[in-house]
């Protein structure tokens, strides 16, 4: 099974929970901990694991030979990023438009567009408490982030229990996290902008066809409006997490709650439980 | 400054509050909201729409399966693996780059463009707004972003203001990327948590790569006095001046819940903060 945390608006408590659940049932269960927020990984901070393999991530940039090309164009007007130009006799390569897909390199007549590996960032997998852990870090000035996310996926393969901390947002790292889920975990908080992002977050779902289930956290605060919503909408709501000054604490300075409150083990326990009801 | 842009790396520190706070004291700006994503700035400012319309962002092809010969030349091609073993092609995995079109030797794949979002400009409280939503599912957020800017830029022009102050998306990629370029300052909201400051080291390198100044506040000040200084030292040994520290406080979701900004309310400890930050960020500004 694999679940997969996710929220429309960021800092709701995605980490806390992806976290929380995968300590809490790593020693009933075979799991592995996938961290799919490439832009800003941060479950590593909590469960500080040994990485025994890293690995880049590539795409593959045109680089243009000046003693073949004609300056034809063919390849600026293949190409759907704007990602080539022609100026003059230069061949301009805009490498942050590219997406790496060949086609100029496939269209240009003289063969004079040879390709080159880029990096855009690594995965990284080792250990984290004892169970499997995989991340992916995206390179600071990329703005791909979903081959990274997708090599990340496939690397971790497995027919147990994964646990995907998703990045936040509804474009297409969202999408490539979320996407093959048998549950879409979305962490939300009782306010205006996390009922506007969850209703963002379960629209994006629903388009995947993914299983939805709530959580909110820092009850408390707010209105009741994310509740009634998901009433409404019949999306179960399966954990409540209070607002607290000593939850906030623990996580400022990277401690895991079941860790420091043992108490909280039960209650991720029995948000599995709910979980195997809901997607099954 | 003609133009400020709110960014965190890590999501949830409070962009869209100061955003909020900034959309008060600025005089003569357009309001921007570039978290196509998630987009909430205009939850604070009661929006009555001036114009609106769908943005066409990328393209997706779409193969008639009857002319198909099932030669599979477009899914060796494909390097987003796109198109499966039945020869389906998977909206969400298809980039649009035209590499299947190109090699298909019965022409049974075309580009047709997809509506990817839908962008809106309004009249606020707090003055014009343009804003864009990305529709569930959809890509391309980044060309949303610089659709937005565009937008906001021309109403801009049309209204004859002055300045932009932009709300940002979390992360460092695309839509991130998309915002800062061209703006004249950043500035950087964290949390002191180690996985704001962590968050926070990459956004600021994201800034610095495109040579943009940038500015820090730290929010929620009070919940970790010890990380608290921890950023403070980051900020110091980095250069990254720092406009002031916001403590915690519920009246800010409880002007949020009013749909307002904390600073239009009562005085209050969070609304003061934001006051002296925009006060340091204009001195800063005019040197």
């Amino acid at each position: 099974m694999r679940i997969t945390v996710a929220s429309g608006k960021g800092g709701t408590g995605k980490t806390t929970v992806a976290v929380n659940l995968a300590l809490s049932l790593s020693d009933q269960h075979p799991i592995r901990f996938l961290d799919c927020d490439v832009e800003e990984p941060n479950a590593h901070i909590f469960l500080k694991p040994h990485i025994d393999v890293r690995r880049p991530v590539e795409k593959l940039l045109p680089r243009v030979d000046g003693n073949l090309c004609t300056q034809c164009g063919t390849c600026a007007e293949a190409c759907q990023f704007g990602a080539i130009a022609v100026l003059g006799e230069t061949i301009l390569v805009y490498d942050e438009l590219c997406h790496g897909c060949g086609l100029c390199a496939m269209a240009c007549p003289t063969g004079a567009i040879l390709e080159e590996p880029h990096e855009l960032g690594v995965v990284e997998t080792g250990t984290a408490r004892g169970f499997p852990f995989a991340q992916g870090i995206l390179n600071v000035g990329e703005a791909m982030a979903t081959p990274i996310i997708h090599q990340l996926k496939k690397d971790a393969e497995s027919d147990g229990l994964v646990i995907i901390d998703a990045p936040p947002g509804t474009g297409c790292p969202t999408i490539a996290a979320l996407k093959d889920s048998d549950l879409a975990l979305l962490v939300t908080e009782p306010t205006p902008f996390g009922l506007h992002d969850l209703k963002a977050a379960v629209g994006v779902a629903r388009t995947l066809g993914v299983p939805i289930a709530a959580i909110i956290n820092r009850d408390g605060i707010g209105n009741d409006q994310v509740a009634d919503y998901c009433r409404e909408e019949g999306i179960p709501v399966l954990l409540r997490i209070p607002f607290d000054r000593g939850i906030a604490s623990l996580y400022a300075e990277g401690k895991a709650i079941v860790d420091a409150m043992p108490s909280w083990r039960s209650w991720y326990q029995a948000l599995y439980k709910q979980i195997e009801e809901v997607s099954s | 400054m003609s133009s400020i842009l709110f960014l965190s790396g890590k999501g949830g520190t409070g962009k869209t509050s100061l955003a909020g706070a900034f959309a008060v004291f600025t005089k003569e700006k357009v309001l921007v909201d570039c978290d196509v994503d998630a987009a909430n700035l205009h939850l604070l400012l009661d929006p009555s729409i001036r114009a609106a319309g769908e943005f066409e962002g990328s393209k997706l092809a779409v193969k008639d399966d009857g002319s198909c010969i099932a030669c599979r030349k477009c899914v060796d091609v494909c390097r987003f693996r796109a198109i499966d073993a039945e020869l389906q092609i998977d909206p969400y995995l298809c980039e649009g780059c035209g590499a299947c079109v190109y090699v298909c030797p019965v022409d049974a794949i075309k580009l047709s463009p997809r509506v990817s979002g839908r962008w809106m400009t309004a009249q606020t409280r707090l003055g014009p707004l343009a804003s864009a939503e990305l529709d569930p599912g959809e890509e391309t957020s980044g060309k949303l972003v610089m659709h937005v800017k565009q937008k906001a830029n021309e109403l801009k022009a049309e209204l004859e203001l002055e300045k932009l102050v932009i709300d940002g998306a979390p992360g460092i990629g695309c839509p991130v990327i998309a915002s800062v370029s061209g703006v004249d300052a950043v500035i950087l909201v964290t949390e002191p948590t180690l996985s704001g400051l962590h968050d926070l080291e990459r956004a600021l390198g994201v800034v610095k790569h495109f040579h943009v100044p940038a500015f820090l506040v730290i929010n929620k000040a009070d919940l970790s006095l010890q990380l608290t200084e921890r950023t403070r030292t980051f900020a110091a040994e980095n250069g990254l001046p720092l406009l002031g520290e916001i403590p915690f406080d519920p009246a800010v979701t409880e002007a949020m819940v009013k749909g307002r900004s904390i600073v239009e309310e009562e005085a209050c400890p969070a609304g003061d903060a934001m006051r002296s930050i925009f006060k340091r960020f204009e001195e800063a500004a005019v040197v």
